[in-house]
């Protein structure tokens, strides 16, 4: 985007244009000061408690785990941890007993920690979900942000802002 | 053609007085921004160009190489 600005401000007419393409990546990364007010990311809504399994499970004995914590979704891990699968309400919803890794969705959508929460809420909205994913660099869990706890936590941070 | 610079010259080129233009919208300029940048939306670029000073370097930045 700095490139096009840079282009934009030359053919205007200005003569010493200078496009720091690394941008403030580069400048926060670096350990120099930023300024601003940031807005509440993934990592902050993170649920650790978020209910785990393994592919090579049965389905039903998760299900029953899963209905038992109150949750409607359960992250299929590796060892790592590393997310592969999920189990979402229709399959949680199966009464067939079939191992989980033919139960579940492969490769689900992640995002990362420092995705802003308003972000991760308009991907949900936009989908009809209400849940997202919250995913290591790695691949491995970090845990899941619910839409509803993620609503709540914008409308907060509108009201402190006034 | 522009030139492009490092940090390195960029806390130079502030020391010599240039104006520092973060070209993101305004909502991720108030997030996070550089010490002393204004905030000019590349799509607002070309009518509050007048806003800067011609005569000064103008460093623009966004978050990284968009």
């Amino acid at each position: 985007m700095s490139p096009r600005a840079a282009s934009r401000l030359e053919e205007i007419g200005f003569e010493q244009v200078y496009d720091y393409t690394a941008g403030k990546a580069d400048w926060g990364a670096s350990g120099l000061p930023l300024e601003g007010r940031p807005s509440p990311r993934a990592s902050e809504l993170s649920r650790a408690d978020t209910p785990t399994c393994a592919a090579g499970e049965r389905l039903q004995g998760v299900r029953a785990r899963v209905l038992e914590s109150g949750w409607d979704t359960c992250l299929v891990v590796d060892r790592e941890r590393v997310v592969i699968g999920r189990l979402g309400r229709r399959a949680l919803a199966r009464d067939d007993d079939v191992a989980v890794a033919e139960a579940m969705s492969e490769g689900p959508r992640t995002f990362r920690p420092n995705v802003r929460l308003g972000a991760l809420v308009g991907w949900m909205r936009s989908r009809g979900l209400t849940s997202a994913v919250v995913t290591r660099s790695d691949g491995r869990l970090v845990g899941v942000v619910r839409l509803a706890e993620a609503e709540a936590r914008l409308a907060a941070e509108r009201d402190e802002r006034g | 053609m522009s030139t492009e610079v490092s940090r390195y010259e960029v806390r130079r080129l502030l020391e010599r007085g240039a104006q520092l233009v973060e070209v993101l919208p305004a909502e991720e300029f108030e997030e996070e921004h550089l010490p002393g940048a204004v905030n000019i939306p590349l799509k607002e670029l070309g009518e509050r160009a007048s806003e800067l000073d011609r005569s000064l370097p103008v460093i623009v930045y966004c978050h990284d190489y968009q």
